[in-house]
């Protein structure tokens, strides 16, 4: 579904990616992980193009990203990003905010695609707050509406940058909840994550990334529970 | 008194003037200084140089001096250029008068001088709202006018509109240069007041209060505005 090959990015001088590789499978969870300025973000970011990659190649479904024929904005379509602080349009209402894309880029006509929006709203519990804006929601509520959004134009690949990491602590549950229920219905997801309960739970492969390289990887039991590189173990005994 | 009080509606009418100019100014200086301020944060490097100048110049250079050049300079260039067309590229002629009425050259300068302002706003605006906004709606697959029509301007726009109104009421001030190429808004209508009247005092006074009624109405609704967004942001 999504494969990586060779990745580099550079701030100007500053090499934040330095050649990164793999790939995530149909319906597979993978989480990374990683200390913080270790390029988990930009990996992310890579993936849908809102960095532009220094080289490398990434392909989605077959198709490259980097290939000047491709068009970004059909690709992206395609891929959902959830971010760390919401990011929702606060000119909108919940509704509104889930239905824009849909309506803008997939041409859905403007009942349809709020059909959409309220049975996507229903799936992560907030069926009452589709007339509210995003300042009236709570954290969570905007998280939960935020990965509704992304949701709405169908994408095949969610990726998620700490989705949790600006929320309340009450709040976490319920977001990863929502993100559980994605994961069991098949959804193909990167998610950047600290949360161990989580990756372990729907985790099937995790990653581990430190200064631009994929340093370790396995199954959340290999990383969690025998980390083999010393740096690994050296995080997982600052977060655990 | 007696002669304020006759030549009222001469002033009044010049007030009317001043509004009318203002308003069709700032109004087309809008559009334009939309385009220019986008312009400025296009990714078209030749765009984004013409945008600059433009406001470079624009701001670079006094008002007075803008509306003599359109005023006065124009005309010439056409007529100017018009003959050197015909002479050498057997251009049939199609002006036959160059002279610009005056309300079209107020417009025309106004307008110009007007748009490298808004433009500045506009971008300030398009500028002020969090780079996450266009990263999510871009990440949705929208095409990056899409972002800036549907997600980005409609907040840039309350934003700019306390600014807006400030360069409306900066403008209506301005327009007073008018009088100097014979425009017959507020200042000037004063001029003739007080050039067939020899009274110059209370008609300066009133000429100013006149202004000042229209600057502090317009402020005033500018301040309205601006709490009105705020409660709804
Ligand atoms: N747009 C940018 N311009 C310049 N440097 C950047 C930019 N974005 C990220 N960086 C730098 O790249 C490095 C990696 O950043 P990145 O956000 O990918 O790390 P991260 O692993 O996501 O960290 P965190 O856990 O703090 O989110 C950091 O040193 C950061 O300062
Ligand atoms: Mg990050």
């Amino acid at each position: 579904m999504i494969r990586v090959e060779n990745l580099h990015k550079s701030f100007g001088k500053l090499k934040v990616l330095n050649g990164i590789s793999c790939r995530v499978a149909p319906r597979e969870v993978v989480v990374v992980i990683g200390p913080s300025g270790s390029g988990k973000s930009t990996f992310l970011r890579c993936i849908n193009l809102l960095e532009q990659p220094t080289s490398g190649q990434i392909y989605i479904d077959g198709v490259s990203l980097l290939d000047p024929k491709t068009d970004i904005n059909a690709i992206r379509a395609e891929v959902g990003m959830v971010f760390q602080r919401f990011n929702l349009f606060p000119h909108k209402t919940a509704l509104e905010n889930i239905s824009l894309a849909p309506m803008k880029v997939r041409n859905l006509p403007r009942q349809e695609a709020e059909a959409v929006a309220y049975d996507l709203l229903k799936k992560v519990g907030l069926s009452d707050k589709a007339n509210v804006y995003p300042d009236q929601l709570s954290g969570g509520q905007q998280q939960r509406v935020a990965i509704a959004r992304a949701l709405a134009m169908r994408p095949k690949v969610m990726l998620f940058d700490e989705p949790t990491s600006a929320l309340d602590p009450e709040m976490v549950g319920e977001v990863l909840a929502v993100m559980k229920d994605l994961a069991r219905e098949g959804m193909t997801m990167a998610v950047v994550t600290h949360e161990m309960g989580f990756a372990r739970e729907v985790g099937d492969r995790v990653i581990f990334m430190d200064e631009g390289l994929m340093v370790e990887e396995g199954t959340p039991e290999e990383i969690f529970l025998e980390p083999k590189n010393s740096r690994l173990k050296a995080f997982l005994s600052k977060i655990l | 008194m007696e002669v304020v009080r006759q030549s009222f509606h001469i002033l009044l009418a010049g007030a009317a003037a001043t509004l009318e100019i203002t308003v069709i100014s700032v109004a087309l200086g809008c559009i334009l200084g939309l385009i220019v301020g986008l312009s400025r944060l296009s990714g078209i490097r030749l765009l984004r140089l013409a945008a600059t100048a433009y406001v470079d110049f624009f701001r670079g250079t006094p008002l007075l001096v803008q509306i003599f050049i359109v005023y006065f300079g124009l005309p010439q260039l056409l007529r100017d250029g018009q003959a050197y067309l015909m002479a050498n590229y057997n251009m049939p002629q199609i002006l036959t008068q160059y002279a610009l009425p005056v309300f079209l050259a107020a417009v025309i300068a106004c307008s110009l001088n007007s748009a490298a302002y808004i433009a500045e706003i506009f971008r300030a605006g398009v500028q002020s709202i969090e780079r996450g906004q266009m990263e999510a709606a871009r990440s949705l697959g929208m095409t990056a006018s899409q972002a800036m029509r549907y997600v980005i301007l409609p907040q840039a726009v309350k934003r700019v509109i306390p600014p807006l109104g400030n360069e409306f009421i900066a403008m209506l001030k301005d327009t007073s240069l008018l009088s100097v190429i014979g425009f017959e808004e507020l200042t000037r209508k004063g001029q003739l007041v007080v050039g067939q009247t020899y009274v110059a005092f209370p008609v300066w006074l009133t000429v100013a209060f006149l202004y000042l009624i229209m600057t502090f109405c317009f402020s005033r609704l500018v301040d309205y505005a601006e709490r009105r967004l705020k409660t709804g942001d």
